[in-house]
C-alpha cells in the first residue's frame, strides 16, 4: 500500500480495473504511461458494515455491488446503477472507485451516491481525510482530488432512505452495455402526501453528476399532483451521444415520472 | 517498467511469458500462447470477442494488462473441449445453429459457460443480459439463446464443470436475482 | 435408387466447420503468423478533398519498408466496374481516409507509431457532401411502365407525395478486415485473407501487378462475416499487402483495427427517395412516380448495380399500369459507399414501405387493406414488366403472418390502453420482395464454373470460389451434392477457396450461393454419376476407386447455362429481372415510452416464401440475422460524418443491437 501510494505521489497514474484506462490507454490518447497498479491492494477492497456505515473498498466492482444483499436492501439505486453498468466483463473489472475518479459526467454510479449523502475516505502519504461526496465533482473532468491521493473507501450512512421511494432510471443508446444519454437517480419520502424529504440526481446533463438541491427545496412541502414551477438546474450539452435539448427535456420528463409515481 | 519473465496459469497449465506490464492479455495469450481462439473484434470493451474467464469471472482479455493476470487461473475456448468431446454447450451452438461465422463464438460460449455456472437454470431475459456485452453480427442471438437454453436443459452438465468454484457461485447466482429484483419505476 | 433416409436436403444437418468454430479452432487471417512476417500500415487522407502538395515519411527507409503510389508496377486502380479508384492516391484526394501511403515494420506497434509520425501537406479544396446538390452521377437509370404522366391526370385519384431519407449503414462484421500477402518474381503474389469474393481480388491484383493470372494466387481464410463489407474491399487491402510484400521481400500482415475498419472501408449508401403516388379513392394503385437517389461516395465502386438492384425494387411487389422510376448514384465526397446486404434494395423498400402506409391513410384504409388491393399476382407483371409466372398468394401470407403476430388484436388493445400508458405500443407491417442472383443477365456474363473431385475412397470435394463467411456455403453445398450422389453428408467437402485450385463460381453475394451455385453442384454431380454409370453393381465408392485405378483421377466440371424463358433487356430495363423472388411479410410490434422517446421492438414476425428450403437452422439464421442488421439500421445505427469523416468509428458510439435489444423472433419459412 505504501508503495502504491509512493508511486501515486510521484505522478504515477492509479490503475484499478482499467475499464476506462485500457481503452484510453490503446486508443493512444494516455499522456501518462505509468500506472501504479491498485488491483491487489487488500486495503482498499471490500465492503465493510459497521452499525452506522457500509465502507466500499474503491475496488469495489460492480458484480460485488450486484451481488451484495444488505447493499440491494438498503442501496437499490446503487445496485441497479450497478446492473446497467456494461456489460458483465465489465461489471466483474469496473470498480466504483474508478468510476468517481474518472469523473465522467455520465458515471452512473454517482448519481445514487448523492442521493446516499455518500462520503469519500481519501488517503495520502500524509494520512486519510473525509469529504462529502457532494461538491466532490467540481467541473468537467474536476475533482478535489489532490496530487498523490488515492480514493481509499466510499462510505454509505446506513439506513438513510430505508422506506423512501426510490428510483433508477438511465437512458442510454440501447437496453444493455451503453454509455447514459441521461440518467437519474431521485428518492423521496412523504408525509401526509407532502413531500418531507427528497434527493434528486442526475448523470449526463451537466460537467459532472449533478444534484438539484434547489430544486429539491422547491419540493419540499409540495402535494407530488399539485406542482409547483421547478427550476432547471441542469446544463446539458450535445455531443455524438445525444443533443442537448434531448437531454433537457427527458431528465425533466423521468423527473416529472418519478413525482407522478410519488402522488 | 521493462520485459519481464512471468508465469502465466492458462487452461490448467503454467506457461513463461516475457512481456512488458502493460501488454494486452489478448495480446500475450494470442502471439505468445498461440491461443488464437481468443478474437479481437474492437479492443475497446465493447465486443466481447476477447472474452476468457480468469479466476471463474468473465473478462475482456483486451483490457486486461497481462501484468494483472499473473497468479490467476485463466480459461479460454481451447481449454473448454476435453479429450475431442465437445462441452454441452459448445455442442448446442452446433446443433442449434449459434454459430454463424464463428468470430464471436468462442467469446460468446465461454460469457455462457460463466452464465451457466453463475445461474443454471436462466430464462430467456436472464440469458440475454447474460450475453448483453457479446455482440454477434450474424445470428440476431436468437439461435444463440435458443442454444444456452438447450445446453441448459440437457441433462447432467458434464460434472467436469463442477469445479470448486461452482458452489459459491450458485449462492452468488441467488443474491443476484436479489438484487435484480424489480424496481417501482425501472425498465 | 434414391435413398429417402440419406437425403440431405431439408435437414438441420451440423454445419460442416462447425467444430472448428466452437473450439476456436477456426484459423482466421488475423490467427495467421507467417516467419519473417512485416506488418503493414495504411497512411490515410485527413481532408475530404484537396490535392497532395508534400508527403514526408518522416521515417527511416532502412527500418522500414515504405510504399507510395511511385511504386505500383502494373495500374493504379482497383479493378471492378469503373476503374477510378486508386490504390494510393498519387496527386488528387477525393475523400477522407484515402490510403496514400503504405509502412511495414516487423513490430506492430513500431509500424503504427511511424504512421503518426508522417506528414502530408495537402491544398484543401471544397468538397461536396450532399447527395441532393452533386450532379456527377456515377449511374442513372429510367425505368418506365405505363404512360404515368397521363395516369396522374385521372379524375377521382388521390394523389400522395413523400421523401424518405436513409442514413449510411456500418456492416460491422465482428472481425475486422484483413490480409497477408507474399510475393517474389518467381512465384508472383499470393494473398490469404478475410473476404467474400477471391476472384475479385484476383483480378485486382492482376491490373496492379501487371502479371499473367497464374502469377496471382488468392486464398480465403476462415471469414468473420461480410454482409457486402467484405466484397469489394479487400481488393483494396489485398493490394497494399502485396506491395509492401513485393517491395520488401517478406510477408506482410495487414490487419485494419476496428476504428479504422470503421473509417475506412465501404458503408451502405445513404439515400434520398421520393414518392409521388396516384390511387383511386377505394385504394388501388394508378401511378407511382418514384425518384430515388444513393450518394455513392468519392469512387464508383459498386454503386451501378447496387443502385440497379434498389431501382428495381422500387415499386415492390404490388401491381401498378403505370410506373417510373428515376434513379441515379452520385458521387460525393463521402469514403465510397458499397455493397451491403440487400444492396440498394433495403433504401427504396424502407421508402416505399412507409409511404404505402401513407397512401393507407390517405385514403381511409389500414395499412394491410391496401397492401391487399395492390398485391402482385399470378400473370400480372412487376415494374420491369416481368410477368408472374408462378403461384403467388401474398395476401394469403399477409393473413399468416397477421395471424402469427396477432396483430389485429394488438391493435385494438394497444389503441385501448395507449392513451393511459406512458408506453404507447404499435405494431405494423411491411411486404416485399427479393430477387434471387445477379440482375438481369449477369448471371451470363458470370459464366460460373464448378468442379467436382472424387477419390478412390468416395470421398468427394467440391471446388468452388464460393465462399463461407457464416451463411453456410460448406453446408449447403454439401448436402446438395451428397443428394446428387445419393451418398452420406459425411463424405462431402468443400476444398479451402484458393484461385491456385477452384473454379471461378462467382462472387458470393446476391443470394445465389444456394440457388445458382448450388445447382451447378448439382449438375456437376449429376455429371459425376453420368461418368460413374458405366461400373454398374458397384457402389460408389468402389465405383470411384475403379475409375481412378482406370484413368487416374475423377473429376466433374459444369458451367452456368441460363434457364430458358428469361429475357431481359438491358438497354431498357425491362423484363426478366431476377430469375426468382423470395416474398416476405415482416410484422413488427414496437414500444415508445413517451418520457424518453426510448423505441424497442418487443416482438417480430418474419414470414417469407423462399422457394426450397436446404438447411431449415441455416435458413432461419439468415433471416434472424438479417432482421437483426434491419432493427439496428432502423433504431440504433447510424454513421455520422463530420467534414466527410466518419466521427462514430468505434463499437461504443456505433451502436448496433446486443442481445438484450432484440425480441424473441418468430420466423416462418
Ligand atoms: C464496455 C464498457 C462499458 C462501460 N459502461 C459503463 C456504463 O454503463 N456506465 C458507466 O458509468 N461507466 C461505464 N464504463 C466505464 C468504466 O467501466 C467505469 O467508469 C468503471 O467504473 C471504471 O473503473 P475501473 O476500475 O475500471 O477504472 P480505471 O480504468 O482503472 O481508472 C479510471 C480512472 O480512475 C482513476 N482511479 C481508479 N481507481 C482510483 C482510486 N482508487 N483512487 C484514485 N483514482 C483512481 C484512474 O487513475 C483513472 O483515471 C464502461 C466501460 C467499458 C469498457
Ligand atoms: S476485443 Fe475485447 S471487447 Fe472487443
Ligand atoms: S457468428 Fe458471426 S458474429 Fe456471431
Amino acid at each position: 500500500m505504501d508503495d502504491a501510494l509512493a508511486l501515486v505521489s510521484s505522478g504515477w497514474q492509479p490503475f484499478a480495473g482499467g475499464t476506462d484506462l485500457m481503452v484510453l490507454y490503446e486508443a493512444g490518447k494516455l499522456t501518462e504511461t505509468r500506472f501504479a497498479g491498485l488491483w491487489k491492494l487488500e486495503e482498499l477492497r471490500g465492503i465493510r458494515v459497521s452499525e452506522e456505515h457500509i465502507e466500499l473498498g474503491a475496488l469495489t466492482t460492480y458484480t460485488q455491488i450486484r451481488q451484495s444483499a444488505l447493499l440491494a436492501d438498503e442501496f437499490p439505486l446503487l445496485c441497479r446503477a450497478a446492473a446497467e453498468t456494461g456489460g458483465i466483463a465489465t461489471q466483474n473489472r469496473g470498480t466504483l472507485g474508478g468510476n468517481i475518479a474518472n469523473a465522467s459526467p455520465a458515471a452512473d454510479s454517482c448519481p445514487p451516491l448523492l442521493v446516499y449523502d455518500a462520503e469519500l475516505e481519501l488517503m495520502s502519504g500524509a494520512g486519510i481525510r473525509r469529504v462529502p461526496y457532494a461538491g466532490f465533482h467540481t467541473g468537467y473532468k474536476k475533482m478535489l482530488l489532490e496530487p498523490g491521493e488515492l480514493i481509499r473507501s466510499i462510505r454509505l450512512p446506513r439506513n438513510n432512505k430505508k422506506g423512501w421511494h426510490q428510483v433508477f432510471r438511465k437512458v442510454g443508446t440501447r437496453r444493455a452495455q451503453a454509455i447514459s444519454k441521461v440518467c437519474l437517480a431521485a428518492a423521496a419520502r412523504l408525509v401526509g402526501g407532502r413531500v418531507e424529504q427528497i434527493r434528486i440526481a442526475y448523470g449526463s446533463v451537466a460537467p459532472y453528476p449533478l444534484r438539484c438541491t434547489r430544486t429539491e427545496a422547491a419540493l419540499l412541502g409540495a402535494d407530488p399532483r399539485k406542482l409547483p414551477p421547478l427550476p432547471d438546474e441542469t446544463s446539458p450539452i450535445d455531443d455524438l451521444r445525444s443533443t442537448a435539448g434531448y437531454r433537457r427535456r427527458v431528465a425533466g420528463n423521468l423527473l416529472r415520472d418519478f413525482l407522478e409515481s410519488l402522488g | 517498467m521493462s520485459e519481464v519473465m512471468h508465469c502465466l496459469l492458462v487452461n490448467g497449465r503454467e506457461h513463461l511469458v516475457r512481456a512488458w506490464p502493460m501488454e494486452r492479455l489478448l495480446d500475450v495469450l494470442r502471439l505468445q500462447l498461440g491461443l488464437t481462439g481468443v478474437k479481437e473484434g474492437c479492443g475497446e470493451g465493447e465486443c466481447g470477442a476477447c472474452s476468457v474467464i480468469l479466476d471463474g469471472q468473465l473478462v475482456n482479455s483486451c483490457l486486461i494488462p497481462v501484468l494483472q493476470a499473473y497468479g490467476c487461473a485463466i480459461r479460454t475456448i481451447e481449454g473448454l473441449a476435453l479429450d475431442d468431446a465437445l462441452n454441452a454447450i459448445q455442442q448446442a451452438f452446433v446443433d442449434e445453429g449459434g454459430a454463424q461465422c464463428g468470430i464471436c463464438t468462442p467469446g460468446m460460449i465461454l460469457a455462457a459457460v460463466n452464465l451457466l455456472d453463475r445461474n443454471p437454470e436462466p430464462d430467456e431475459g436472464e440469458i440475454r443480459e447474460g450475453l448483453a456485452g457479446n455482440l454477434c453480427r450474424c445470428t440476431g442471438y436468437s439461435r444463440i439463446v435458443e442454444s444456452v437454453m438447450r445446453a441448459a436443459k440437457r441433462e447432467g452438465r458434464s460434472p467436469r464443470h463442477q469445479t470448486g468454484e461452482e458452489h459459491e457461485t450458485q449462492t452468488r447466482g441467488e443474491m443476484l436475482r436479489l438484487a435484480r429484483a424489480p424496481q417501482e419505476g425501472n425498465r | 435408387m434414391l435413398d429417402s433416409m440419406s437425403q440431405s436436403a431439408g435437414r438441420a444437418l451440423p454445419r460442416k466447420e462447425g467444430r472448428e468454430k466452437v473450439t476456436g479452432a477456426a484459423r482466421y487471417v488475423d490467427d495467421l503468423v507467417f516467419p519473417g512476417m512485416l506488418h503493414g500500415v495504411t497512411v490515410r487522407s485527413s481532408i475530404a478533398r484537396g490535392r497532395i502538395r508534400s508527403i514526408d515519411a518522416a521515417c527511416d527507409p532502412d527500418q522500414f519498408t515504405i510504399v507510395s503510389a511511385r511504386d505500383i508496377p502494373g495500374v493504379n486502380a482497383v479493378a471492378l466496374m469503373v476503374d477510378d479508384q486508386p490504390f494510393l492516391a498519387f496527386d488528387h484526394i477525393r475523400h477522407a481516409e484515402e490510403p496514400i501511403l503504405l509502412l511495414a515494420h516487423p513490430d506492430r506497434p513500431m509500424a503504427e507509431e511511424a504512421r503518426q509520425r508522417v506528414r502530408i501537406v495537402y491544398d484543401v479544396l471544397p468538397a461536396q457532401f450532399d447527395m441532393a446538390q452533386s450532379g456527377d452521377v456515377f449511374k442513372s437509370f429510367l425505368l418506365e411502365k405505363g404512360d404515368v404522366d397521363n395516369a396522374f391526370q385521372g379524375e377521382d385519384i388521390v394523389v400522395v407525395e413523400g421523401e424518405y431519407l436513409t442514413g449510411a449503414q456500418e456492416q460491422l462484421y465482428i472481425e475486422p478486415q484483413g490480409m497477408i500477402a507474399a510475393a517474389n518474381p518467381v512465384d508472383g503474389v499470393t494473398v490469404w485473407g478475410s473476404m467474400q469474393c477471391p476472384y475479385y481480388v484476383h483480378k485486382a491484383l492482376m491490373k496492379l501487378f501487371a502479371f499473367p493470372e497464374d502469377k496471382i494466387r488468392v486464398v480465403q481464410c476462415e471469414t468473420g462475416g461480410g454482409f457486402g463489407g467484405k466484397e469489394e474491399y479487400p481488393s483494396m487491402i489485398a493490394g497494399h499487402a502485396a506491395l509492401l510484400a513485393w517491395k520488401s521481400g517478406r510477408p506482410v500482415k495487414l490487419v485494419y483495427d476496428r476504428a479504422e475498419d470503421i473509417a475506412a472501408t465501404t458503408k451502405r449508401h445513404l439515400s434520398r427517395t421520393r414518392h409521388r403516388t396516384a390511387v383511386t379513392r377505394d385504394g388501388r394503385l394508378v401511378a407511382m412516380d418514384i425518384d430515388f437517389v444513393l450518394d455513392g461516395g468519392a469512387y464508383c465502386t459498386l454503386s451501378p448495380v447496387v443502385l440497379s438492384r434498389g431501382t428495381i425494387h422500387a415499386a415492390g411487389p404490388y401491381h401498378c399500369e403505370n410506373v417510373r422510376i428515376r434513379s441515379r448514384a452520385v458521387a460525393t465526397n463521402h469514403p465510397p459507399h458499397g455493397a451491403f446486404r440487400g444492396f440498394g434494395a433495403p433504401q427504396s423498400i424502407f421508402a416505399l414501405e412507409r409511404h404505402m402506409d401513407h397512401v393507407a391513410a390517405a385514403v381511409g384504409l389500414a395499412p394491410e387493406e391496401l397492401r391487399r388491393r395492390n398485391f402482385l399476382k399470378k400473370g400480372q407483371s412487376t415494374a420491369t414488366g416481368q410477368v408472374i409466372r408462378e403461384d403467388l398468394d401474398l395476401a394469403g401470407m399477409m393473413d399468416r403472418a397477421l395471424e402469427e403476430a396477432d396483430y389485429h388484436g394488438k391493435r385494438k388493445r394497444f389503441q385501448q390502453d395507449n392513451p393511459a400508458s406512458r408506453i404507447k405500443r404499435g405494431i405494423g407491417l411491411a411486404t416485399f420482395m427479393h430477387g434471387a442472383g445477379f440482375t438481369g443477365s449477369g448471371e451470363v456474363y458470370l459464366q460460373s464454373q464448378v468442379a467436382l473431385e472424387a477419390d478412390a475412397k468416395g470421398r468427394v470435394r467440391i471446388l468452388v470460389s464460393s465462399t463461407e463467411i457464416g451463411q453456410g456455403t460448406n453446408t449447403v453445398l454439401s448436402q446438395i451434392a451428397a443428394d446428387a450422389l445419393d451418398i452420406s453428408y459425411n463424405d462431402v467437402e468443400l476444398a479451402q477457396p484458393d484461385t491456385a485450385v477452384v473454379p471461378n463460381s462467382g462472387p458470393t453475394v446476391a443470394s445465389r450461393t444456394c440457388m445458382v451455385v448450388g445447382k451447378l453442384v448439382e449438375s456437376a454431380a449429376l455429371g459425376l454419376r453420368q461418368t460413374l454409370a458405366t461400373y454398374a453393381g458397384l457402389s460408389f465408392a468402389e465405383a470411384c476407386a475403379a475409375h481412378i485405378g482406370k484413368h487416374g483421377t475423377l473429376r466433374s466440371i459444369s458451367r452456368y447455362e441460363p434457364p430458358a424463358g428469361i429475357h431481359w433487356d438491358d438497354e431498357h430495363y425491362r423484363g426478366d429481372a431476377y430469375g426468382a423472388y423470395a416474398w416476405a411479410v415482416y410484422v413488427a410490434q414496437v414500444a415508445v415510452d413517451t418520457s424518453t422517446w426510448e423505441t424497442h421492438v418487443e416482438d417480430f414476425v418474419a414470414r417469407q416464401e423462399v422457394g426450397k428450403v436446404i438447411h431449415p437452422v441455416l435458413a432461419t439464421g439468415q433471416i434472424e440475422g438479417s432482421v437483426a442488421q434491419g432493427i439496428g439500421w432502423a433504431l440504433y445505427e447510424e454513421i455520422v460524418y463530420r467534414d466527410g469523416r466518419v466521427i462514430n468509428g468505434q463499437m461504443t458510439n456505433y451502436i448496433m443491437p446486443a442481445s438484450a435489444d432484440l425480441p424473441p423472433h418468430k420466423s416462418f419459412l
